[in-house]
């Protein structure tokens, strides 16, 4: 495996570019920095694909297995004698095959960003924040230690948080890139303690060691974490639940997702590969990358994965068919996706046929990186033409964008499961997986499934269907055609990988425990899926294919489900209404509404609540010399009364 | 005799420097300010490397000074503050009468506090205390013709007489219970009785006040505030500093056989101290007053990482104080800067800032990213080790407090960030000319806070000078 040492390049390259054009970009290569940026990119990309064909086809097997190796390990920071920061990259199944993902994807937004963000004027900016993610994100998965990854975890937050708020001078954008960066600082937080946890009670940082140690049944080390308890619960329950909520933030699962409708104020491209294909499935590889301590030794925590992914599915799929904006329903339709995912490492168990969750969750994954990418970049795209995210500006484009639309179409049968495309086959797993592990479950994801594909083809109708294209759409030129073929290759390259990653054999490369786990599709066991997103299909078909008054009807009828749909359930009211009504009323100040539009959400509440107490206690800080000595005096007395009386 | 000058060498080596002041101020020749500056700061640099040389281990005076490599290594850090901040009062002193005094002050109270921190016994470390704080009351004076200026030296020596007083009587109170006063005879006389413990918290208010610990904090934002920004930033810092090294030492050592009992003063001082501190950091416009709650909110911090009671938790201390004289200097240094320059101090004056004073901007956010933990910062790697020094007693609690914290103080440093990168201004502070000894103290606090979290042999050398209990 010594020979794999190339494979340093794979992140180093991107992070030379981001300071190279991060340093120089303005000055020097304003128009060149994105061809610079794309170049590096692809070498980058190039040896991602030729190191995970070396570790799955020619050396990564021993025995029939796929070992797990850390390469380039150094000491970083000796911390204390037992514990050290090492800095290392671990290669496995699952990292291997998220460099191809994310390094892939990555370079076909690099791509396409060519003709989407031209003539910006911070387009060597908008680059070099590219590749500071792209590094990141790298880095994150290659992570061989919990701490390592915890690093790479915040840069990647901050290189979202910037490109989220790349057009800084629109204050939707600033106030969408802080609330992501803020309530995901809130998860992190909960994955940082969780970190602490574990390592404390592991003895160490490392993975693999850390694993071991929590997994090995003979462990003492496992015997007093699962022992000592916090609040009638053990601590590597603690540890492992609060790294989950690390990456439940990230990942956007309920309630953890208000950030991410928000953060498509970023560019489109960001969009494609942040908000869908990489940094939001980084708290699923996270799980992934515990797996062995959450299926061995804290099945608690698992269901706990396994509720919430299942309740992020259901709830955004729902969400998805009322929004209008098309990227809002994307960014919920990827919270629905990730859900799937989600539940399907929570009905998992480890090794062998127990793991085919793990494997379908894995395989999920990759295949939706590549549909969902596609569908980011066909709707900027369209957007790029109409100059709207509005989908009742849009319709009738199949005929001016034939390229898009063929691809958008193939997208959308992708996710929404329909045989021979990708989706089908991971989503198969995953139901599959499902059956033999929760009937609930598996019956949630069936619906799940058939919403997916209605409210997929609702957008993909209403876009490319519906009315002929309205004065509005025509405002542009007629010269304004479908863009540049720096945009049209990302787009049938994706979807080349829409219509065949369903064919890669998951079973044999990605496993929980790297052995050989055969599947096979049972094609009755398919039918009531495939059968569901057609009905699915037809029912979109039906009503949003010509103009007509369906959707009005239907929406009549079912009006408060609908409205209570389009209002995100409520969601962000019932935050508002929690932490600004009965809260704020029981400490005791009359409701303030103020500007209900940036003032929602639990942060603010703590914002509000801090601010208030600060205003409570502000008189103390009088300016009064003679009252600070009393204070003082009534410090120590308070102090002295405590631990002479009370503390013994 | 050889003895006396290589252990009491760093003391020695400043009581030179002050002479060669004074020597300055009375000679008949008066030399150029700048010229002056530049000469002082090179000074207190030889001073600084000088204190990297011929250090030895040992005791003097009967015990009453003693000094070891932990020592030295404190000293030298201070004494690297000293600089930097000599080099960033450039363009506030450059006009200012009497530059020399300045200069003058400043070194005696840094000889203060290396007695206090070699002392040997309570008296020792009382006059060290002493001396270190009424010249700090007259360098916030310094501004001699702004009213603000006397009333925070009014309001520091007033306060700090209320607390010596305080202090004084916990000091007889504990010779009285253990008939001894020196650091090495204590920990055998300590049985854990009431009036030892009244007579520890006396003590530990003495601490508690130069560390501005919550509630023995009140005097810190005025004096902050008034007191010129140079010296502000010095308080904050070495002041502080010094104080905290002291602090760790006496609590490991000669206060050991009451751990239990101090741990949870210490808890429960942290916890105070920490949300306090940012409560009031949070509504604060001015940036000097921003600054002394946001670094009262440190100490809590460090507190936790003095409650871990371990080698790990006084390596993690001395480490983040390093780490903090660079990020609170480098904030404290483009405040003085603007302050010298401009006159503006307030939040709503650097609205607009990036657009004019990019470089400037840039050195003020990356220090409020290094004070706020966010990393790769320099501060992230102090924080997570006060952090983890705390979690090594298994009191999760507090690392959570602790953790919340962080959050909160994240959204009022994030505020200025915004202030300067976000918000729109008619009339933004005009572009600075940085002079060059200033920009030289920048440049060493950004590369500082940059680079010091990934140079692992530093925290290493730290913790194999550090003891635990």
């Amino acid at each position: 495996m010594t020979a794999n040492l190339y494979l340093v390049l794979i992140p180093l390259l991107p992070l030379a570019t981001f300071v190279l054009l991060g340093l120089f970009g303005r000055k020097y290569f304003k128009n060149s920095s994105g061809i610079i940026g794309t170049t590096s990119l692809f070498v980058s990309a190039l040896l991602s694909l030729v190191s995970a064909y070396q570790y799955f086809f020619v050396d990564g097997k021993v025995n029939g297995v796929y070992q797990q190796v850390v390469i380039l390990k150094h000491t970083w920071l000796q911390f204390s004698p037992n514990v050290s920061i090492d800095m290392g990259m671990i290669l496995d199944p699952i990292s291997m095959m998220m460099i191809v993902v994310v390094t892939f994807v990555s370079l076909m937004v690099h791509i396409y960003s060519l003709g989407y963000m031209k003539g910006e004027e911070r387009f060597a900016t908008y680059y070099s924040f590219l590749s500071l993610f792209t590094f990141s994100m790298l880095g994150l998965v290659l992570s061989s230690n919990i701490f390592q990854i915890y690093i790479f975890w915040e840069l990647v937050g901050v290189s979202s948080f910037l490109l989220i708020g790349y057009y800084y001078d629109k204050p939707s954008a600033v106030a969408a890139s802080k609330k992501a960066f803020i309530v995901t600082r809130f998860a992190d937080l909960g994955f940082l303690v969780g970190i602490l946890i574990l390592s404390f009670e592991a003895g160490t940082l490392d993975f693999q060691t850390l694993i071991h140690r929590l997994t090995a049944p003979d462990s003492e080390f496992l015997h007093t974490a699962a022992a000592a308890s916090f609040m009638g619960v053990s601590a590597l329950t603690w540890g492992l639940v609060l790294v989950f909520i690390g990456g439940a933030g990230k990942s956007a699962m309920f309630p953890l997702h208000i950030w991410l409708p928000d953060a498509m104020e970023g560019p489109t491209p960001v969009s494609a590969l942040i908000h869908a294909a990489t940094m939001v499935v980084a708290g699923v590889f996270l799980v992934a990358r515990l797996f062995p301590v959450y299926a061995l030794s804290c099945p608690v925590a698992l269901h706990l994965v396994m509720y919430v992914g299942i309740l992020s599915a259901l709830f955004a799929a729902v969400i998805a068919c009322t929004q209008t904006d098309i990227k809002r329903v994307l960014a919920y339709s990827t919270m629905s996706q990730i859900g799937y995912m989600m539940f399907a490492l929570g009905v998992s168990g480890y090794g062998g046929e127990d793991g085919l969750g793990y494997m379908a969750s894995m395989f999920h994954l990759f295949t939706h990186a590549f549909f969902k990418a596609l569908l980011f970049l066909g709707a900027g795209a369209v957007i790029h033409m109409i100059h709207s995210n509005e989908m009742k500006d849009m319709g009738g484009l199949r005929k001016k964008m034939p390229v898009t639309h063929l691809t958008f179409l193939l997208a959308c049968l992708a996710i929404a499961g329909i045989p021979p495309f990708a989706g089908f086959f991971s989503k198969e797993e995953i139901l599959t997986a499902a059956f033999h592990a929760n009937k609930m479950v598996y019956g949630i994801a069936l619906i799940t499934a058939a919403i997916t594909a209605f409210y997929m083809f609702r957008l993909y109708f209403t876009i490319f269907w519906n009315k002929e294209a309205t004065a509005d759409a025509h405002h542009a030129d007629s010269s304004h055609h479908e863009g540049t073929y720096s945009m049209k290759i990302p787009l049938v390259l994706l979807a080349a990988g829409a219509v065949l990653a369903g064919f890669v054999p998951f079973g044999k490369l990605v496993t929980s425990d790297g052995a050989f786990l055969p599947t096979e599709m049972n094609p009755v066991f398919s039918i009531a899926p495939v059968l569901l997103a057609v009905t699915g299909i037809l029912l979109a078909m039906s009503m949003y294919r010509k103009k007509n008054d369906s959707p009005e009807k239907i929406s009549g009828a079912v009006k408060s489900v609908y409205q209570a749909s389009y209002r995100k359930f409520y969601i962000d009211e019932i935050y508002l209404f929690i932490t600004k009504k009965i809260i704020f009323n029981l400490v005791g100040r009359p409701a303030a509404w103020v500007d209900k539009n940036i003032v929602d959400g639990l942060m603010n509440f703590i914002a509000t609540a801090t601010a208030f107490v600060s205003e409570l206690i502000k008189g103390i800080q009088s300016g009064k010399v003679q009252n600070y000595a009393l204070y003082f005096f009534g410090g120590a007395i308070g102090f002295i009364v405590l631990f002479i009386y009370l503390w013994k | 005799m050889n003895e006396i000058f290589t252990l009491m060498k760093h003391e020695l080596s400043l009581t030179l420097i002050l002479f060669i002041l004074l020597f300055l101020k009375l000679g008949k020749e008066t030399w150029k300010a700048e010229s002056t500056l530049g000469f002082i700061s090179l000074l207190l640099l030889l001073n600084f490397l000088f204190g990297f040389v011929m250090n030895g281990t040992g005791s003097l005076f009967g015990d009453m000074f003693h000094t070891n490599a932990t020592i030295a290594f404190e000293k030298n850090i201070l004494n690297f503050g000293a600089f930097i901040i000599s080099l960033q009062a450039f363009s506030w002193l450059k006009d200012h009468k009497h530059l020399p005094e300045f200069y003058m002050l400043m070194v005696s109270t840094l000889i203060g506090m290396f007695f206090m921190i070699s002392s040997g016994n309570l008296l020792m470390f009382y006059l060290g205390l002493e001396l270190s704080t009424i010249p700090l009351a007259a360098l916030s004076n310094f501004d001699l013709l702004k009213r603000q200026s006397s009333e925070a030296a009014m309001k520091m020596i007033l306060s700090s007489a209320f607390s010596s007083g305080i202090l004084l009587f916990g000091i007889s109170m504990m010779y009285g219970t253990t008939g001894t006063v020196s650091f090495s005879e204590l920990p055998q006389h300590l049985d854990g009785s009431a009036l030892q413990v009244f007579a520890f918290i006396l003590l530990f208010t003495g601490f508690a006040f130069k560390m501005s610990v919550v509630p023995f904090h009140f005097w810190t934002a005025d004096v902050y505030e008034g007191s010129p920004a140079s010296v502000t930033s010095y308080l904050s810092v070495i002041s502080k500093g010094a104080v905290i090294f002291v602090f760790v030492t006496v609590l490991y050592t000669v206060f050991k056989p009451m751990a239990e009992m101090w741990y949870h003063v210490l808890f429960l001082a942290s916890v105070l101290t920490m949300v306090i501190g940012n409560l009031f950091a949070i509504r604060q416009n001015n940036l000097k007053r921003f600054l002394a709650f946001s670094s009262i909110a440190q100490v809590g911090f460090i507190l936790i990482g003095i409650s871990g009671s371990s080698q790990t938790g006084m390596a993690s201390v001395i480490y983040f104080i390093l780490i903090y004289v660079f990020s609170n200097l480098g904030a404290f240094g483009v405040v003085a800067l603007v302050s010298a320059l401009t006159g503006k101090e307030n939040v709503n004056d650097y609205k607009g800032f990036y657009k004019t004073n990019p470089l400037l901007s840039w050195v003020l956010t990356i220090s409020l990213f290094s004070l706020a933990g966010i990393p790769p910062t320099a501060g992230f790697f102090g924080k997570l080790f006060l952090l983890t020094a705390g979690a090594g007693k298994g009191n999760y609690l507090l690392i959570t407090i602790a953790a919340l914290n962080m959050i909160v103080s994240l959204y009022y440093y994030l505020r200025i960030v915004k202030a300067m990168f976000m918000d729109a201004n008619e009339q933004p502070i005009e572009k600075l000319i940085i002079p060059f000894l200033p920009k030289i103290a920048l440049f060493i606090c950004v590369a500082g806070m940059i680079a010091l979290g990934f140079v692992s042999d530093l925290y290493n050398y730290i913790y194999s000078l550090s003891f635990g209990m």
